[in-house]
């Protein structure tokens, strides 16, 4: 038997017992982040393949959530910070090491791009608006013809994004739940799957719906492998991150991810998605909601059971 | 920095010496003692360990601050800069000793050996302090050091080893 107290009495707000550092807003964040960067995904490859009319909702209406996404997650985080006005500090230099510091880095050139690929569309999203000025419309006009440019830059600053998330949190190795190689993969899978879900949510064409349908299908099949590639790896790790395991296998979160992730936001949304592509009619919002649903607390289980887990010694 | 175990009585004077030196906020503190006791009745054993920041060699809480405000100084003491430290929170989290806080003023606060006092000659306020005496600091990298020479002559641990950070306060067993 072994047990260890504090005899100083120690009690550090947010540290102990356990951290509680990170809370929601972080959560928030990877949840926009990810989607942000599936949706981005989405169309900078359909428009580089010339297949924007096949994907109007991936290029056009799915792209207007991308900013917004954007700007709500890089609010989050700023509130999350505790010595906010120092936070141009995150500028003055780049540091390959951390996966923040680039992270910071790809969300500048990111979130503005993606402000100007929605004004691209102006016109198209709102044809009954007149852009008053010449040099406004000279400005679309650019855009319109750079368009395929802003999409071959996108592209990888997409992938980026959406496995930085993941990165982020697996560069801890003093959190063992986290710590895990797969994490960076995982989160892409499942930013992209909520990207796509999105997309179908707002898509108005059937051939697109259906596209994206078997596109989100495979998505969750490959998120469903690695998450059970992840908890192979934990359950054949050290101590730490056996004890990491228990708090997803009989722990406290074991409802969250297995009932909420796992079953409700990719099991179950799969099988009618399947239905759904064999024939039968059901109401293709259903499985969307679900998956970002899941998504979303996929973050958050991932953000504060990690935080539990730790060295022991 | 090394800790002798046997010595060490747990009065806790080390870290009161801490929180007066650096005027460490109320219900914060950078360094602790903590008690473990293995075995069972009547073969048990009793440890007590004054812990605080490790000043790792590969130290992780450097290495993921995203602004550099983290960083090791020459000599090997791991400080925060305040006015470039974001509050993120990053280094926290990837503690292995859960080592550091966030002051309350909103930056990120931990152990600096009282790089202050060692400015001046002078040992870190725990060390100084300490009843038993038995907490010394020097120059690992002096091998005619006292903690070199202790090193040599007694038996030694480090705290997680295996999270690969290489710590540099060694505890004699």
């Amino acid at each position: 038997m072994q047990e260890e107290i504090f005899i100083s009495g120690r009690n550090i707000p947010k540290i102990d017992p356990n951290l509680e550092i990170w809370h929601f807003p972080i959560a928030l964040y990877l949840f926009l982040g990810g989607l942000a960067a599936g949706i981005l995904f989405f169309a900078a490859l359909f428009t580089i393949l010339k297949k924007e009319k096949e994907a109007p909702a991936a290029v056009k209406y799915a792209m207007i959530i991308v900013p917004i996404a954007l700007s709500v997650g890089l609010i989050a985080l700023l509130y999350d910070l505790t010595h906010k006005l120092y936070v141009w500090q995150l500028y003055t230099t780049i540091r390959i090491e951390s996966p923040m510091s680039w992270g910071a880095w790809v969300l500048l050139v990111i979130t503005p791009l993606s402000f100007l690929w929605v004004f691209s569309y102006f016109n198209e999203l709102l044809p009954q608006w007149d852009l008053k000025f010449d040099f406004l419309k000279k400005f679309q006009t650019f855009l319109i013809k750079n368009r395929r440019n802003m999409a071959i830059v996108l592209l990888p600053l997409s992938l980026i994004l959406g496995i930085y998330t993941g990165i982020l949190l697996s560069a801890f190795n003093a959190r063992p739940l986290w710590n895990n190689a797969i994490l960076g993969p995982l989160f892409l899978t499942s930013g992209l799957s909520t990207g796509a879900a999105s997309i179908i949510l707002l898509s108005k064409s059937h051939f697109e719906k259906n596209l994206f349908s078997k596109i989100d299908l495979a998505l969750i099949i490959i998120e469903l492998a690695l998450i059970l590639h992840m908890l192979m790896g934990m359950y054949a790790g050290s101590a730490v991150q056996l004890e990491a395991l228990d708090i997803l296998f009989g722990g406290e979160f074991t409802v969250m991810f297995f009932g909420f992730v796992v079953i409700l936001g990719l099991i179950f949304p799969a099988v009618l998605e399947t239905a759904e592509l064999l024939g039968y009619k059901l109401p293709v919002a259903i499985p969307a909601l679900l998956i970002l649903m899941g998504g979303f607390i996929f973050r958050i289980v991932m953000v504060e059971a990690g935080q539990i887990t730790r060295y022991l010694y | 920095m090394v800790i002798d175990t046997l010595k060490c009585v747990g009065c806790s004077d080390c870290v009161v010496a801490c929180q007066t030196e650096n005027s460490v906020p109320i219900g914060y503190c950078r360094d602790w003692v903590t008690e473990s006791v293995s075995g069972t009745y009547p073969t048990i054993e009793l440890e007590l360990k004054s812990e605080r920041c490790n000043h790792c060699d590969n130290a992780p809480c450097v290495r993921c601050c995203p602004t550099g405000a983290s960083h090791i100084v020459p000599g090997g003491v791991v400080m925060v800069t305040a006015d470039e430290c974001i509050g993120c929170g990053a280094c926290i989290e990837s503690c292995p000793y859960d080592a550091r806080y966030q002051h309350p003023d909103g930056y990120v606060d931990k152990c600096t050996f009282c790089y202050h006092r060692l400015e001046k000659g002078q040992l870190p306020a725990c060390v100084s302090v300490c009843p038993t005496k038995c907490m010394y600091f020097g120059d690992l990298d002096d091998a005619t050091s006292e903690v070199s020479q202790l090193l040599k002559a007694r038996k030694h641990k480090v705290l997680a080893p295996e999270a690969g950070t290489k710590p540099n306060v060694y505890y004699l067993i």
